[in-house]
């Protein structure tokens, strides 16, 4: 099995569980494995890796021929990739933090593939998380103004990870505005398309890869 | 948290100037044995800092690990082995680290370093 297994994925209530973006972004990431391999991919990272069923389905993938590494301010939500992990008998580093965790100076120019299913429903922006302390499930999905708050916040790191060969593959809705995330990304050298589209039930739902 | 993970985490407390290598305080470690690939660890080599892995590794009692690592030593069976074992055996489970700058504690629980920051520390 190449990508994880949702029989075999923790479950918390506290944890925003796989769906149909998590789905996809495992999806993408297989589609694109063919061509990725090609480049010698030795780091993937998840940013916000929730139960760990993407960063798990990148780690069957790579095997030991890289290593993974997975974010999440859910203390919780870290403790369910372990589990998910550990019942597909693969392995990731874990740690828990706001985006790259304090990884992002030593990460800098080594990330091979990047991945990201951002909060991205359009809340109040109160509803974001301050930063502060644990995030709960509200984390998870509460994206403020356009869905962009968190996103936002991401886009301007994404050039200095990535490794020469790398890309980003993340989650977007249409109400993110994906051509203004385009446009955000050129502004810092980097090209974009959306390589996955589905209609999911009150949302449409992509898959951008950033190179 | 195997030593892969620790030479990538630095403390990212505002203001902070040399928040890495953190001082590793482990209070239960285990050792899970994963297989040797020789040439991932060639590729990581040059992503490491040496130095900081070496004495991550020797505060654990992980010994037998050059100071300098020459082509032809990534070549070579027994250090490659050693290599690994530091590398991506050994597991600190419980403990802290510590940001050199600050003192500051970051917990590690269940393997996993928790680095979320308090209000005045962002």
């Amino acid at each position: 099995m190449s990508i994880a297994d949702i029989r075999l994925t923790h479950f918390d209530r506290e944890v925003y569980e796989p769906a149909e973006d998590s789905y996809m972004l495992a999806d993408a990431l297989k589609d694109e494995w063919e061509n990725v391999e090609k480049g010698n991919p030795s780091i993937c990272l998840e940013i916000g890796c929730g139960t760990g069923y993407v960063i798990c389905s990148a780690a069957l993938l790579i095997q030991g021929n890289g290593v993974c590494f997975a974010t999440d301010v859910n203390p919780q939500a870290a403790a369910a990739t372990r589990m998910t992990l550990a019942a597909h008998g693969v392995h990731a580093e874990v740690v828990v933090g706001d985006l790259l965790a304090g990884m992002e100076k030593r990460l800098a120019g080594k990330v091979d593939v990047l991945l990201f299913n951002p909060p991205y429903v359009p809340t109040p922006d109160e509803e974001v998380w301050s930063g502060k302390g644990e995030g709960g499930i509200t984390a998870s999905w509460a994206g403020g103004d356009r869905g962009r708050v968190v996103i936002d916040r991401v886009l301007p790191l994404v050039n200095d990870l990535l490794s020469p060969s790398g890309i980003l593959l993340m989650v977007l809705v249409h109400d993110n505005d994906p051509p203004d995330v385009a446009n955000q990304l050129r502004l810092h050298g980097l090209d974009s398309k959306l390589v996955l589209t589905r209609d999911a039930d009150e949302e449409k739902l992509h898959i951008m890869k950033v190179w | 948290m195997r030593l892969i993970t620790h030479n990538m985490l630095a403390c990212n407390i505002k203001g902070v100037k040399s928040g890495f290598p953190l001082k590793i305080e482990a209070e239960t470690v285990e050792v899970k044995e994963a297989e040797l690939n020789p040439e991932f660890l060639q590729r990581m080599y040059p992503k490491l800092e040496w130095k900081a892995f070496v004495d991550a590794a020797v505060s654990l009692n992980v010994t037998g690990l050059p100071d300098e690592v020459t082509p032809a030593l990534l070549e070579d069976e027994e250090f490659l082995k050693k290599f690994h074992h530091a590398l991506l055996e050994i597991h600190v489970e419980e403990g802290a680290l510590i940001c050199p700058e600050t003192g500051r504690r970051f917990p590690v629980q269940k393997g996993i370093p928790n680095m979320l920051l308090n209000e005045d520390e962002c």
